[in-house]
């Protein structure tokens, strides 16, 4: 039923259950025709938002066949709590496979480490990738059931730690650091989540001289790289749109702030 | 019905041109449309050297809209000309939109795309809020908007002329025949609206530039009021814009007096909006039976 072959399709919203937890929403889409890599996104919006809400919302694909498009979400604000109430046959505008992706080293150790629904881009990684040298360390603030993290421990070796105090933060940081040290010169570090995690898995990749991807999450108004809305500031200085040179980036390139 | 447009020496294919700063440079929206298809295509702001533009965060969605202060950010006039501008399709119809901070500079500009066989016309950006220097300082004050048209038009060769007029401002007539007596051969507007956003929780500003320019559909009744008011003080042509997301959007500007318009903030909604409306527009148009633009311009009645 699309009416053109563009990378922008209408697809039908399949299935969508927010779970026990009603703020983290497994969301499936028709097929859309196209495969991506682990850490692509897609620019997501229903045909009948109206003019409320002027922007598309960008997801990373948690996994896509012929199944349909998954994309896992966390309800945060006016846009995912109204993705959240959509119902099967609605139709969605979406744009993609969008942005670089995740590069695996399958010579080498490659650690995940994900941050809440930072897990997303990695279901599709752990079911595709065969390779022994790929393992998970998870932080996580609500209950592990609610999160797609069986999927993935069944397939590659993975740890979760719960964080509801200060104190678990702490200790999350110092696995972190741990993990992140012992890969330095022989293994890499894959990160996505909330950007507090980011810095710090950057601040230990630099520490230890470990290399490592992040995947950035900023504001975004096109996804296609026109609005200049999105940029991270790299180490030298520049200005980089995050939805076309990233948003996945060396830990070497980008500035966060620290 | 034969959707062409005649602006002065320019004949557009239809009226659906796509807005500065929410088109990039025309090349990614290739996947997602045919180019040559669009009215024309207004390119991103270009300065003569590369501008970093604004700290971030420089976006805020607000409702029914945007804040911006992007602060035109641009690869400068010499990258574009040699790593843009040749592949962008031909048969594309191309408006320069031009930032300078000095009338000199924007002559240097005008003098630079002239000499371009493949920009149609100049489009005279003195109205962006987000950069402190030229800008809407320009826009704000007829004298310097009469300083910048001409020093344009004096450099811009055969190229038809086009001021972008801003919003932010008592009375845009004032600008607009200021523009016109300089020489522009046309006027777009309006520009967005100088506005602000605030968290009160982190008490911070949404925005690292603390204000920005609004654009979307809440500014829709300000940019009709505003073109129907300057259609009615020149003789020259006008491009609408603000706010539009539909073939009806589009028809109100025209009844109002405009010739063509621009769409900026829809083509963040879905990046094949742009060419979409060219064809609503049309069969709107057909539906209700109007022959010609030139029949239905401008015919609201009192
Ligand atoms: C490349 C990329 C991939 C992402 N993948 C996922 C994912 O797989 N699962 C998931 O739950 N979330 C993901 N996010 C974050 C998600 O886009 C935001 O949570 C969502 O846009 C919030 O919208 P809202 O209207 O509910 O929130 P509001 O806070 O009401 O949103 C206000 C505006 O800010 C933007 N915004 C707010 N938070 C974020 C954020 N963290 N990142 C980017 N923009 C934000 C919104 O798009 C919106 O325009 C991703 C973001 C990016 C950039
Ligand atoms: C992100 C963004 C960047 C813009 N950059 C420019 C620019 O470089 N030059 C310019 O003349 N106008 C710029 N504008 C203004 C638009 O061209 C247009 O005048 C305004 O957005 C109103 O139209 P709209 O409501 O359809 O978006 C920009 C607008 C947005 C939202
Ligand atoms: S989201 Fe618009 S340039 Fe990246």
């Amino acid at each position: 039923m699309n009416t053109t072959q563009t990378p922008c399709r209408e697809l039908q919203v399949l299935s969508c259950r927010p779970g026990t937890e009603p703020t983290l929403v497994d969301l499936v889409l028709s097929p859309p025709g196209w495969t991506c890599r682990a850490g692509q996104f897609v620019m997501i919006r229903p045909l009948d938002w109206g003019s409320e809400l002027v922007w598309p919302r960008p997801f990373s694909v948690c996994d896509v066949s012929d199944a349909g498009l998954r994309i896992f979400f966390q309800v945060v604000g006016r846009g995912t709590r109204k993705l959240a109430g959509l119902q099967p046959g609605q139709k969605v505008a979406v744009w993609g496979p969008l942005g670089r992706w995740f590069r695996i080293d399958e010579n080498r150790p490659n650690l995940i480490l994900a941050g809440g629904v930072g897990i997303a881009p990695f279901v599709m990684l752990a079911r595709r990738e065969k390779t022994d040298n790929l393992s998970m360390l998870f932080g996580h603030r609500l209950d592990l059931c609610h999160y797609p993290y069986a999927e993935i421990a069944d397939r590659i070796e993975s740890e979760a730690m719960r964080q509801t105090t200060a104190a678990d933060i702490a200790a999350f940081e110092t696995v972190l650091s741990g993990r992140i040290k012992t890969l330095s010169g022989i293994g890499q570090v894959l990160a996505c989540g909330p950007e507090p995690m980011l810095k710090v898995v950057r601040r230990y990749c630099l520490m230890h001289g470990t290399e490592g991807q992040i995947s950035l999450e900023n504001r975004m108004a096109c996804g296609v790289g026109a609005c200049l809305g999105c940029v991270g500031r790299t180490v030298t200085g520049e200005y980089v749109q995050s939805c076309v040179h990233g948003p996945v980036f060396d830990v070497r390139d980008i500035d966060l702030g620290e | 019905m034969d959707q062409t447009v005649q602006l002065g020496p320019l004949t557009l294919k239809n009226p659906v041109i796509t807005a500065s700063g929410t088109f990039g440079y025309g090349l990614e929206f290739m996947r997602y449309g045919d180019l040559t298809a669009l009215g024309a295509i207004c390119l991103k702001g270009i300065s003569l050297a590369p501008r970093e533009g604004n700290p971030t965060p420089r976006i805020a969605e607000t409702p029914c809209g945007m804040l911006n202060a992007i602060g035109l950010q641009n690869v400068g006039v010499k990258k574009f000309l040699a790593e843009k501008l040749p592949y962008i399709p031909p048969g594309t119809t191309l408006i320069a939109n031009l930032y300078a901070q000095t009338p000199e500079d924007f002559g240097e500009l005008a003098a630079i795309f002239a000499a371009q066989e493949r920009v149609a016309a100049l489009e005279v950006n003195i109205s962006c809020p987000n950069v402190r220097e030229g800008g809407v300082q320009f826009g704000q004050d007829p004298a310097m908007a009469a300083r910048v048209t001409s020093a344009v038009k004096k450099r811009a060769g055969s190229k038809p002329v086009m001021v972008k007029l801003s919003p932010n401002v008592t009375d845009v007539t004032v600008i607009a025949r200021a523009a016109v007596d300089a020489g522009a051969d046309m006027l777009s507007l309006i520009n967005t609206l100088s506005g602000m956003s605030v968290d009160i929780r982190t008490r911070r500003s949404r925005l690292a530039n603390i204000v920005g320019g609004l654009s979307g559909p809440a500014v829709k009744p300000v940019a009709l009021r505003m073109v129907h008011q300057v259609t009615r003080a020149v003789q020259v042509p006008v491009i609408g814009m603000g706010g539009i997301t539909s073939a009806e959007d589009v028809l109100e500007f025209i009844l109002v007096g405009a010739h063509a318009v621009q769409v900026g903030t829809f083509n963040f909604m879905r990046p094949d909006n742009a060419f979409r409306l060219v064809e609503e527009v049309r069969t709107l148009a057909e539906s209700l039976g109007i022959s010609s633009w030139d029949e239905y311009r401008g015919t609201l009645r009192a």
